[in-house]
Protein backbone atom coordinates (compact mmCIF):
# COMPACT_ATOMS: atom_id res chain seq x y z
CA UNK A 1 0.00 0.00 0.00
CA UNK A 2 1.02 3.55 -0.59
CA UNK A 3 3.00 3.36 -3.79
CA UNK A 4 1.15 6.02 -5.73
CA UNK A 5 4.36 8.08 -5.88
CA UNK A 6 3.12 11.43 -4.63
CA UNK A 7 5.19 14.60 -4.53
CA UNK A 8 5.34 16.83 -1.46
CA UNK A 9 2.98 19.34 -3.05
CA UNK A 10 0.40 16.65 -3.80
CA UNK A 11 0.62 15.40 -0.24
CA UNK A 12 0.06 18.90 1.09
CA UNK A 13 -2.94 19.26 -1.20
CA UNK A 14 -4.49 16.08 0.18
CA UNK A 15 -3.68 17.17 3.74
CA UNK A 16 -5.44 20.49 3.19
CA UNK A 17 -8.42 18.88 1.54
CA UNK A 18 -8.86 16.64 4.59
CA UNK A 19 -8.64 19.68 6.85
CA UNK A 20 -11.47 21.31 4.93
CA UNK A 21 -13.58 18.13 5.07
CA UNK A 22 -13.72 18.22 1.28
CA UNK A 23 -11.56 15.52 -0.23
CA UNK A 24 -10.21 15.49 -3.77
CA UNK A 25 -13.09 13.38 -5.07
CA UNK A 26 -15.65 15.63 -3.38
CA UNK A 27 -16.32 13.42 -0.36
CA UNK A 28 -16.34 14.47 3.24
CA UNK A 29 -13.97 12.78 5.68
CA UNK A 30 -16.56 10.27 6.80
CA UNK A 31 -18.04 9.35 3.43
CA UNK A 32 -17.60 6.05 1.66
CA UNK A 33 -17.18 5.76 -2.07
CA UNK A 34 -19.86 4.20 -4.22
CA UNK A 35 -19.92 0.46 -3.76
CA UNK A 36 -21.14 -2.26 -6.10
CA UNK A 37 -21.85 -5.73 -4.77
CA UNK A 38 -22.76 -8.82 -6.76
CA UNK A 39 -23.29 -12.37 -5.55
CA UNK A 40 -23.51 -15.84 -7.14
CA UNK A 41 -21.05 -15.24 -9.95
CA UNK A 42 -18.88 -18.34 -10.03
CA UNK A 43 -20.84 -21.54 -10.51
CA UNK A 44 -17.90 -23.72 -9.45
CA UNK A 45 -18.13 -22.36 -5.90
CA UNK A 46 -20.71 -22.82 -3.15
CA UNK A 47 -20.88 -19.09 -2.64
CA UNK A 48 -19.26 -16.12 -4.31
CA UNK A 49 -19.35 -12.34 -4.25
CA UNK A 50 -17.63 -9.42 -5.85
CA UNK A 51 -17.22 -5.97 -4.41
CA UNK A 52 -16.14 -2.97 -6.38
CA UNK A 53 -15.34 0.09 -4.32
CA UNK A 54 -14.32 2.76 -6.84
CA UNK A 55 -11.05 1.29 -8.15
CA UNK A 56 -10.80 -1.52 -5.63
CA UNK A 57 -12.09 -4.77 -7.02
CA UNK A 58 -12.35 -7.95 -4.96
CA UNK A 59 -13.74 -11.36 -5.88
CA UNK A 60 -14.45 -13.99 -3.23
CA UNK A 61 -15.29 -17.63 -3.73
CA UNK A 62 -16.23 -19.99 -0.92
CA UNK A 63 -15.95 -23.73 -1.29
CA UNK A 64 -17.04 -26.23 1.31
CA UNK A 65 -15.39 -29.53 2.05
CA UNK A 66 -16.05 -32.28 4.57
CA UNK A 67 -13.05 -32.87 6.83
CA UNK A 68 -12.30 -34.67 10.07
CA UNK A 69 -12.88 -32.37 13.05
CA UNK A 70 -10.14 -30.65 14.98
CA UNK A 71 -9.60 -33.01 17.97
CA UNK A 72 -9.30 -30.02 20.31
CA UNK A 73 -12.64 -28.58 19.22
CA UNK A 74 -14.67 -31.60 18.09
CA UNK A 75 -18.03 -29.86 17.84
CA UNK A 76 -17.40 -26.97 15.50
CA UNK A 77 -16.64 -26.43 11.83
CA UNK A 78 -13.79 -24.32 10.52
CA UNK A 79 -13.10 -21.32 8.33
CA UNK A 80 -9.92 -20.89 6.34
CA UNK A 81 -8.96 -17.68 4.58
CA UNK A 82 -6.67 -17.38 1.60
CA UNK A 83 -5.92 -14.13 -0.17
CA UNK A 84 -4.46 -14.20 -3.64
CA UNK A 85 -3.06 -10.89 -4.84
CA UNK A 86 -3.44 -11.22 -8.57
CA UNK A 87 -0.81 -9.65 -10.79
CA UNK A 88 -3.73 -8.08 -12.64
CA UNK A 89 -3.96 -5.61 -9.77
CA UNK A 90 -0.42 -4.34 -10.05
CA UNK A 91 2.72 -5.82 -11.64
CA UNK A 92 4.36 -5.67 -8.20
CA UNK A 93 2.25 -8.69 -7.22
CA UNK A 94 3.78 -10.88 -9.92
CA UNK A 95 5.20 -14.20 -8.76
CA UNK A 96 5.40 -14.15 -4.98
CA UNK A 97 5.17 -10.36 -4.76
CA UNK A 98 1.70 -10.27 -3.26
CA UNK A 99 2.18 -12.92 -0.60
CA UNK A 100 3.09 -10.53 2.18
CA UNK A 101 0.00 -8.39 1.73
CA UNK A 102 -2.09 -11.53 1.27
CA UNK A 103 -1.00 -13.05 4.56
CA UNK A 104 -1.54 -9.71 6.33
CA UNK A 105 -5.13 -9.56 5.17
CA UNK A 106 -5.82 -13.21 5.91
CA UNK A 107 -4.36 -12.81 9.41
CA UNK A 108 -6.65 -9.85 10.06
CA UNK A 109 -9.69 -11.74 8.77
CA UNK A 110 -8.83 -14.84 10.78
CA UNK A 111 -8.57 -12.70 13.89
CA UNK A 112 -11.84 -10.91 13.20
CA UNK A 113 -13.69 -14.21 12.69
CA UNK A 114 -12.05 -16.01 15.61
CA UNK A 115 -14.87 -15.55 18.09
CA UNK A 116 -17.73 -18.00 18.62
CA UNK A 117 -20.55 -15.76 17.36
CA UNK A 118 -19.02 -14.77 14.02
CA UNK A 119 -20.88 -17.49 12.17
CA UNK A 120 -22.72 -20.44 13.63
CA UNK A 121 -19.72 -22.75 13.87
CA UNK A 122 -21.81 -25.44 15.52
CA UNK A 123 -24.09 -25.70 12.50
CA UNK A 124 -20.96 -26.40 10.44
CA UNK A 125 -20.35 -29.58 12.38
CA UNK A 126 -21.88 -32.53 10.57
CA UNK A 127 -21.10 -35.36 12.93
CA UNK A 128 -19.76 -34.21 16.29
CA UNK A 129 -16.36 -35.67 17.00
CA UNK A 130 -15.95 -36.91 13.45
CA UNK A 131 -16.81 -34.80 10.44
CA UNK A 132 -17.31 -31.09 9.97
CA UNK A 133 -17.46 -28.58 7.14
CA UNK A 134 -14.31 -26.71 6.29
CA UNK A 135 -15.09 -23.45 4.50
CA UNK A 136 -12.36 -22.33 2.18
CA UNK A 137 -12.80 -18.59 1.76
CA UNK A 138 -10.64 -17.63 -1.19
CA UNK A 139 -10.22 -13.96 -1.94
CA UNK A 140 -8.88 -12.70 -5.23
CA UNK A 141 -7.69 -9.11 -5.40
CA UNK A 142 -8.31 -7.90 -8.92
CA UNK A 143 -7.57 -4.22 -8.55
CA UNK A 144 -6.21 -2.15 -5.68
CA UNK A 145 -7.57 1.36 -5.30
CA UNK A 146 -7.22 1.83 -1.56
CA UNK A 147 -9.13 0.56 1.45
CA UNK A 148 -8.48 -3.10 0.64
CA UNK A 149 -9.23 -4.51 4.09
CA UNK A 150 -12.73 -3.04 4.23
CA UNK A 151 -13.58 -4.15 0.70
CA UNK A 152 -12.27 -7.67 1.33
CA UNK A 153 -14.20 -8.06 4.57
CA UNK A 154 -17.44 -6.88 2.97
CA UNK A 155 -16.96 -9.25 0.04
CA UNK A 156 -16.22 -12.13 2.43
CA UNK A 157 -19.38 -11.45 4.42
CA UNK A 158 -21.42 -11.26 1.22
CA UNK A 159 -19.96 -14.53 -0.07
CA UNK A 160 -20.73 -16.28 3.22
CA UNK A 161 -24.26 -14.87 3.02
CA UNK A 162 -24.52 -16.31 -0.46
CA UNK A 163 -23.11 -19.68 0.63
CA UNK A 164 -25.17 -22.78 -0.05
CA UNK A 165 -24.08 -25.75 2.01
CA UNK A 166 -25.41 -29.03 0.62
CA UNK A 167 -27.51 -31.06 3.03
CA UNK A 168 -26.02 -34.30 4.29
CA UNK A 169 -27.92 -37.50 4.98
CA UNK A 170 -26.47 -39.91 7.48
CA UNK A 171 -27.12 -43.62 7.37
CA UNK A 172 -25.97 -45.97 10.04
CA UNK A 173 -24.55 -49.32 9.09
CA UNK A 174 -22.42 -51.81 11.00
CA UNK A 175 -19.12 -50.14 10.04
CA UNK A 176 -20.16 -46.74 11.35
CA UNK A 177 -22.01 -43.79 9.92
CA UNK A 178 -22.10 -43.14 6.23
CA UNK A 179 -22.41 -39.59 4.96
CA UNK A 180 -24.20 -38.79 1.73
CA UNK A 181 -24.09 -35.38 0.10
CA UNK A 182 -27.23 -34.27 -1.60
CA UNK A 183 -26.94 -34.01 -5.40
CA UNK A 184 -29.97 -31.76 -5.66
CA UNK A 185 -28.79 -28.18 -6.17
CA UNK A 186 -31.89 -26.90 -4.35
CA UNK A 187 -31.31 -29.07 -1.28
CA UNK A 188 -29.07 -26.81 0.78
CA UNK A 189 -28.90 -24.75 3.91
CA UNK A 190 -27.69 -21.21 4.43
CA UNK A 191 -25.25 -19.89 6.96
CA UNK A 192 -26.36 -17.22 9.40
CA UNK A 193 -23.99 -14.31 8.92
CA UNK A 194 -25.76 -11.71 11.06
CA UNK A 195 -22.90 -11.93 13.55
CA UNK A 196 -20.12 -11.83 10.97
CA UNK A 197 -17.77 -8.88 11.39
CA UNK A 198 -16.62 -6.43 8.78
CA UNK A 199 -13.43 -4.44 8.95
CA UNK A 200 -13.56 -0.66 9.06
CA UNK A 201 -10.30 1.21 8.61
CA UNK A 202 -9.85 4.74 9.89
CA UNK A 203 -6.86 6.63 8.57
CA UNK A 204 -5.23 9.44 10.44
CA UNK A 205 -4.25 12.18 8.02
CA UNK A 206 -2.86 15.22 9.79
CA UNK A 207 -5.10 15.60 12.82
CA UNK A 208 -8.17 14.30 11.05
CA UNK A 209 -9.78 10.89 10.73
CA UNK A 210 -10.71 9.65 7.30
CA UNK A 211 -12.60 6.52 6.27
CA UNK A 212 -12.40 4.68 2.95
CA UNK A 213 -9.15 6.30 1.91
CA UNK A 214 -8.10 6.14 -1.71
CA UNK A 215 -4.65 4.92 -2.61
CA UNK A 216 -3.26 8.46 -2.63
CA UNK A 217 -4.76 9.28 0.73
CA UNK A 218 -3.36 6.07 2.19
CA UNK A 219 0.08 7.24 1.20
CA UNK A 220 -0.45 10.47 3.14
CA UNK A 221 -1.64 8.69 6.24
CA UNK A 222 1.00 7.79 8.77
CA UNK A 223 -1.17 5.57 10.91
CA UNK A 224 -4.42 3.75 10.54
CA UNK A 225 -6.61 1.78 12.86
CA UNK A 226 -8.44 -1.29 11.61
CA UNK A 227 -11.31 -2.69 13.59
CA UNK A 228 -13.36 -5.80 13.03
CA UNK A 229 -16.87 -4.90 14.14
CA UNK A 230 -20.16 -6.76 14.11
CA UNK A 231 -23.61 -5.38 13.45
CA UNK A 232 -24.29 -5.15 17.18
CA UNK A 233 -21.18 -3.05 17.73
CA UNK A 234 -18.93 -5.72 19.19
CA UNK A 235 -15.31 -5.16 18.36
CA UNK A 236 -13.76 -8.48 17.40
CA UNK A 237 -10.32 -7.46 16.19
CA UNK A 238 -8.18 -4.41 16.25
CA UNK A 239 -4.95 -3.50 14.60
CA UNK A 240 -2.88 -0.41 14.19
CA UNK A 241 -0.92 -0.16 11.01
CA UNK A 242 1.51 2.31 9.53
CA UNK A 243 4.77 3.95 10.49
CA UNK A 244 3.33 6.71 12.68
CA UNK A 245 2.40 6.47 16.34
CA UNK A 246 -0.99 7.15 17.89
CA UNK A 247 -2.02 8.85 21.10
CA UNK A 248 -4.35 6.71 23.28
CA UNK A 249 -6.94 9.52 23.10
CA UNK A 250 -6.91 9.58 19.36
CA UNK A 251 -7.39 5.80 19.32
CA UNK A 252 -10.65 6.15 21.19
CA UNK A 253 -11.69 8.95 18.84
CA UNK A 254 -10.94 6.73 15.87
CA UNK A 255 -12.90 3.86 17.39
CA UNK A 256 -15.86 6.16 17.67
CA UNK A 257 -15.63 6.93 13.96
CA UNK A 258 -15.29 3.22 13.27
CA UNK A 259 -18.40 2.12 15.08
CA UNK A 260 -20.44 4.93 13.51
CA UNK A 261 -20.11 3.06 10.22
CA UNK A 262 -21.74 -0.14 11.34
CA UNK A 263 -25.06 0.37 9.65
CA UNK A 264 -23.44 1.45 6.41
CA UNK A 265 -22.92 -1.72 4.38
CA UNK A 266 -26.38 -3.11 4.90
CA UNK A 267 -25.75 -6.76 4.20
CA UNK B 1 -22.43 -40.52 -16.54
CA UNK B 2 -25.05 -43.07 -17.40
CA UNK B 3 -26.88 -42.53 -20.66
CA UNK B 4 -24.83 -39.47 -21.51
CA UNK B 5 -22.56 -39.76 -24.48
CA UNK B 6 -20.04 -37.22 -25.67
CA UNK B 7 -21.70 -37.32 -29.05
CA UNK B 8 -25.22 -38.71 -29.28
CA UNK B 9 -26.65 -40.69 -32.19
CA UNK B 10 -28.58 -37.59 -33.18
CA UNK B 11 -25.29 -35.70 -33.51
CA UNK B 12 -25.53 -33.57 -30.40
CA UNK B 13 -22.75 -33.08 -27.89
CA UNK B 14 -23.04 -33.49 -24.14
CA UNK B 15 -24.00 -29.84 -23.60
CA UNK B 16 -26.43 -29.86 -26.51
CA UNK B 17 -24.22 -28.23 -29.10
CA UNK B 18 -23.71 -29.32 -32.68
CA UNK B 19 -20.19 -30.65 -33.45
CA UNK B 20 -19.01 -27.39 -35.02
CA UNK B 21 -20.87 -25.06 -32.69
CA UNK B 22 -19.05 -22.67 -30.37
CA UNK B 23 -20.03 -21.80 -26.83
CA UNK B 24 -21.47 -18.38 -26.20
CA UNK B 25 -18.79 -15.70 -26.21
CA UNK B 26 -19.22 -12.49 -24.25
CA UNK B 27 -16.53 -9.99 -23.49
CA UNK B 28 -15.81 -6.52 -22.24
CA UNK B 29 -12.71 -4.47 -22.89
CA UNK B 30 -11.27 -1.96 -20.47
CA UNK B 31 -12.60 -3.42 -17.22
CA UNK B 32 -9.78 -2.01 -15.09
CA UNK B 33 -8.64 1.58 -14.86
CA UNK B 34 -5.19 0.99 -13.44
CA UNK B 35 -3.96 -1.42 -16.10
CA UNK B 36 -2.98 -0.05 -19.50
CA UNK B 37 -5.27 -2.54 -21.14
CA UNK B 38 -7.67 -5.13 -19.82
CA UNK B 39 -10.41 -7.46 -20.95
CA UNK B 40 -12.88 -9.90 -19.47
CA UNK B 41 -14.00 -12.80 -21.60
CA UNK B 42 -16.51 -15.61 -21.14
CA UNK B 43 -16.57 -18.64 -23.38
CA UNK B 44 -19.45 -20.68 -22.09
CA UNK B 45 -18.67 -21.26 -18.43
CA UNK B 46 -14.98 -20.44 -18.78
CA UNK B 47 -14.33 -16.94 -17.48
CA UNK B 48 -11.01 -15.19 -17.90
CA UNK B 49 -9.58 -11.79 -17.03
CA UNK B 50 -6.53 -10.40 -18.79
CA UNK B 51 -4.54 -7.27 -17.98
CA UNK B 52 -1.71 -5.65 -19.89
CA UNK B 53 0.86 -3.31 -18.39
CA UNK B 54 3.39 -1.53 -20.50
CA UNK B 55 5.49 -1.16 -22.53
CA UNK B 56 7.52 0.05 -19.57
CA UNK B 57 11.05 -0.03 -18.26
CA UNK B 58 12.43 -3.47 -17.43
CA UNK B 59 11.55 -4.47 -13.90
CA UNK B 60 14.01 -6.45 -11.84
CA UNK B 61 17.31 -7.38 -13.41
CA UNK B 62 18.23 -5.26 -16.39
CA UNK B 63 20.02 -8.16 -18.03
CA UNK B 64 16.68 -9.54 -19.15
CA UNK B 65 16.31 -6.67 -21.63
CA UNK B 66 16.51 -7.56 -25.30
CA UNK B 67 18.54 -5.01 -27.22
CA UNK B 68 16.57 -5.29 -30.44
CA UNK B 69 13.03 -6.07 -29.38
CA UNK B 70 10.33 -5.98 -26.74
CA UNK B 71 10.47 -8.41 -23.84
CA UNK B 72 7.10 -10.02 -23.28
CA UNK B 73 6.44 -11.19 -19.76
CA UNK B 74 3.41 -13.36 -19.08
CA UNK B 75 1.83 -14.78 -16.00
CA UNK B 76 -0.98 -17.29 -16.06
CA UNK B 77 -2.79 -17.99 -12.84
CA UNK B 78 -6.00 -19.68 -11.87
CA UNK B 79 -8.14 -18.58 -8.96
CA UNK B 80 -8.13 -21.22 -6.23
CA UNK B 81 -11.91 -21.50 -6.53
CA UNK B 82 -11.97 -21.66 -10.33
CA UNK B 83 -12.00 -25.42 -10.66
CA UNK B 84 -14.44 -28.05 -9.44
CA UNK B 85 -12.01 -29.19 -6.73
CA UNK B 86 -10.26 -26.39 -4.90
CA UNK B 87 -6.73 -25.65 -6.08
CA UNK B 88 -4.12 -25.21 -3.40
CA UNK B 89 -2.01 -22.69 -5.26
CA UNK B 90 -3.11 -20.12 -7.82
CA UNK B 91 0.15 -20.27 -9.77
CA UNK B 92 3.61 -21.76 -9.79
CA UNK B 93 2.53 -25.32 -10.49
CA UNK B 94 3.80 -27.09 -13.57
CA UNK B 95 0.62 -26.61 -15.56
CA UNK B 96 0.59 -22.86 -14.93
CA UNK B 97 4.23 -22.54 -15.87
CA UNK B 98 3.62 -24.39 -19.10
CA UNK B 99 0.66 -22.14 -19.88
CA UNK B 100 2.79 -19.09 -19.14
CA UNK B 101 5.44 -20.12 -21.63
CA UNK B 102 2.80 -21.02 -24.22
CA UNK B 103 1.24 -17.58 -23.89
CA UNK B 104 4.62 -15.90 -24.15
CA UNK B 105 5.43 -17.84 -27.29
CA UNK B 106 2.05 -17.02 -28.82
CA UNK B 107 2.27 -13.30 -28.24
CA UNK B 108 5.94 -13.09 -29.21
CA UNK B 109 4.80 -14.18 -32.63
CA UNK B 110 2.11 -11.58 -33.08
CA UNK B 111 3.11 -8.39 -31.26
CA UNK B 112 5.33 -6.11 -33.35
CA UNK B 113 8.16 -6.55 -30.86
CA UNK B 114 10.84 -4.81 -32.93
CA UNK B 115 9.09 -1.46 -32.37
CA UNK B 116 9.94 -1.42 -28.66
CA UNK B 117 13.57 -2.41 -28.06
CA UNK B 118 14.88 -2.68 -24.48
CA UNK B 119 11.51 -2.43 -22.76
CA UNK B 120 9.04 -4.84 -21.27
CA UNK B 121 5.36 -5.66 -21.68
CA UNK B 122 3.42 -7.58 -19.04
CA UNK B 123 0.47 -9.78 -19.89
CA UNK B 124 -1.31 -11.17 -16.86
CA UNK B 125 -4.08 -13.70 -17.25
CA UNK B 126 -6.34 -14.83 -14.45
CA UNK B 127 -8.80 -17.69 -14.89
CA UNK B 128 -11.82 -17.02 -12.67
CA UNK B 129 -13.85 -20.04 -13.64
CA UNK B 130 -12.59 -22.97 -15.59
CA UNK B 131 -14.71 -25.18 -17.82
CA UNK B 132 -12.32 -26.33 -20.49
CA UNK B 133 -10.46 -24.34 -23.11
CA UNK B 134 -8.53 -22.29 -20.55
CA UNK B 135 -5.65 -21.67 -22.92
CA UNK B 136 -7.99 -20.63 -25.72
CA UNK B 137 -9.97 -18.24 -23.56
CA UNK B 138 -6.73 -16.82 -22.13
CA UNK B 139 -5.31 -16.11 -25.57
CA UNK B 140 -8.53 -14.53 -26.79
CA UNK B 141 -8.84 -12.37 -23.68
CA UNK B 142 -5.19 -11.33 -23.85
CA UNK B 143 -5.62 -10.33 -27.52
CA UNK B 144 -8.49 -8.06 -26.54
CA UNK B 145 -6.50 -6.64 -23.62
CA UNK B 146 -3.55 -5.89 -25.93
CA UNK B 147 -5.94 -4.16 -28.29
CA UNK B 148 -7.34 -2.15 -25.40
CA UNK B 149 -3.79 -1.13 -24.48
CA UNK B 150 -3.11 -0.10 -28.06
CA UNK B 151 -0.18 -2.44 -28.62
CA UNK B 152 0.55 -2.89 -32.34
CA UNK B 153 -0.05 -6.44 -33.51
CA UNK B 154 0.04 -8.19 -36.88
CA UNK B 155 -3.50 -9.46 -36.48
CA UNK B 156 -5.81 -10.84 -33.86
CA UNK B 157 -4.56 -14.08 -32.33
CA UNK B 158 -7.44 -16.44 -31.81
CA UNK B 159 -7.18 -19.83 -30.15
CA UNK B 160 -9.60 -22.72 -30.34
CA UNK B 161 -9.53 -26.39 -29.44
CA UNK B 162 -10.92 -29.37 -31.28
CA UNK B 163 -11.16 -33.12 -31.23
CA UNK B 164 -12.44 -36.11 -33.09
CA UNK B 165 -15.40 -38.05 -31.74
CA UNK B 166 -17.16 -40.91 -33.51
CA UNK B 167 -15.78 -39.88 -36.91
CA UNK B 168 -16.89 -36.29 -36.40
CA UNK B 169 -14.56 -33.38 -35.73
CA UNK B 170 -15.75 -31.16 -32.88
CA UNK B 171 -14.59 -27.67 -31.88
CA UNK B 172 -14.39 -25.56 -28.69
CA UNK B 173 -14.33 -28.37 -26.13
CA UNK B 174 -15.70 -28.03 -22.63
CA UNK B 175 -14.28 -29.56 -19.49
CA UNK B 176 -16.18 -32.88 -19.80
CA UNK B 177 -14.99 -33.38 -23.35
CA UNK B 178 -11.43 -32.46 -22.41
CA UNK B 179 -11.30 -34.85 -19.49
CA UNK B 180 -12.80 -37.78 -21.36
CA UNK B 181 -9.32 -38.83 -22.47
CA UNK B 182 -9.79 -38.33 -26.17
CA UNK B 183 -7.46 -36.41 -28.42
CA UNK B 184 -7.30 -32.66 -28.14
CA UNK B 185 -5.87 -30.30 -30.72
CA UNK B 186 -5.27 -26.72 -29.60
CA UNK B 187 -4.39 -24.07 -32.14
CA UNK B 188 -3.72 -20.36 -31.98
CA UNK B 189 -3.95 -18.72 -35.36
CA UNK B 190 -3.85 -15.38 -37.10
CA UNK B 191 -7.32 -15.69 -38.60
CA UNK B 192 -6.96 -13.29 -41.51
CA UNK B 193 -3.79 -14.76 -42.98
CA UNK B 194 -4.51 -18.28 -41.68
CA UNK B 195 -1.11 -18.63 -40.04
CA UNK B 196 -0.71 -21.01 -37.11
CA UNK B 197 1.29 -19.53 -34.24
CA UNK B 198 0.70 -22.26 -31.71
CA UNK B 199 -0.23 -25.89 -32.11
CA UNK B 200 -0.50 -28.57 -29.50
CA UNK B 201 -2.01 -32.02 -29.45
CA UNK B 202 -2.68 -34.20 -26.45
CA UNK B 203 -3.42 -37.91 -26.45
CA UNK B 204 -3.51 -39.74 -29.75
CA UNK B 205 -5.27 -39.10 -32.98
CA UNK B 206 -5.04 -40.99 -36.25
CA UNK B 207 -2.94 -39.20 -38.82
CA UNK B 208 -5.77 -39.35 -41.37
CA UNK B 209 -8.05 -37.39 -39.05
CA UNK B 210 -5.55 -34.70 -38.13
CA UNK B 211 -6.00 -32.44 -41.12
CA UNK B 212 -9.78 -32.70 -40.82
CA UNK B 213 -9.67 -31.66 -37.17
CA UNK B 214 -7.23 -28.86 -37.93
CA UNK B 215 -9.47 -27.55 -40.69
CA UNK B 216 -12.43 -27.47 -38.32
CA UNK B 217 -10.41 -25.80 -35.58
CA UNK B 218 -9.30 -23.18 -38.11
CA UNK B 219 -12.95 -22.57 -39.00
CA UNK B 220 -13.73 -22.36 -35.29
CA UNK B 221 -10.99 -19.76 -34.85
CA UNK B 222 -12.39 -17.73 -37.71
CA UNK B 223 -15.86 -17.92 -36.18
CA UNK B 224 -14.50 -16.66 -32.86
CA UNK B 225 -12.65 -13.94 -34.75
CA UNK B 226 -15.87 -12.83 -36.42
CA UNK B 227 -17.68 -12.66 -33.08
CA UNK B 228 -14.91 -10.66 -31.45
CA UNK B 229 -14.23 -8.43 -34.43
CA UNK B 230 -17.88 -7.57 -34.88
CA UNK B 231 -18.20 -6.24 -31.35
CA UNK B 232 -14.81 -4.50 -31.42
CA UNK B 233 -15.74 -2.68 -34.65
CA UNK B 234 -19.18 -1.76 -33.33
CA UNK B 235 -17.70 -0.30 -30.16
CA UNK B 236 -15.14 1.59 -32.19
CA UNK B 237 -17.83 3.06 -34.46
CA UNK B 238 -19.88 4.13 -31.46
CA UNK B 239 -16.86 5.72 -29.89
CA UNK B 240 -15.84 7.65 -33.00
CA UNK B 241 -19.38 8.90 -33.38
CA UNK B 242 -19.37 10.10 -29.80
CA UNK B 243 -16.01 11.77 -30.37
CA UNK B 244 -17.40 13.50 -33.44
CA UNK B 245 -20.31 14.79 -31.40
CA UNK B 246 -17.89 16.15 -28.86
CA UNK B 247 -15.63 17.87 -31.39
CA UNK B 248 -18.48 19.39 -33.35
CA UNK B 249 -20.10 20.46 -30.10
Amino acid sequence: MGDAGLSEAEKTFILHSVQDDFREDGRGNEDFRHMELETSLISNTNGSARVRLANTDVLVGVKVQLTPVDPERPEVGRLEFFIDCSANATPAFEGRGGEELGSEISAMLTRAYAFPGAVDFHSLCVLPGQQCWLLYVDVLLLECGGNLFDAVSIAVKAALFNLKIPNVTMTKDEGGVELDLSDDPFDFKRLDVSGAPIIITVNKIGHYHVVDASEKEEECSLARLMLGVTEKGTITAMRKEGSGSLDPNSISDMMEVNTRFLCLPGI
Amino acid sequence: MAGMELLSDQGFRIDGRKPNELRRIRFKKGVFRQADGSAYLEQGNTKVLAAVYGPHEIRGSRSKALHDKLLINCQYSMATFSTQDRKRRPRGDRKAQEMTSHLKQTFDAVVLTELYPKVQLDIFVEVLQSDGGNYCASVNAATLALMDAGIPMKDYVIACSGSHLRDTPIVDMNNLEESSGGAEVVMAVLPRCEQIVFLEMNSRLHEDHLSGVMDHVMVGCKDIFNVLNQQVQDELCQKTQLDKLVTTG
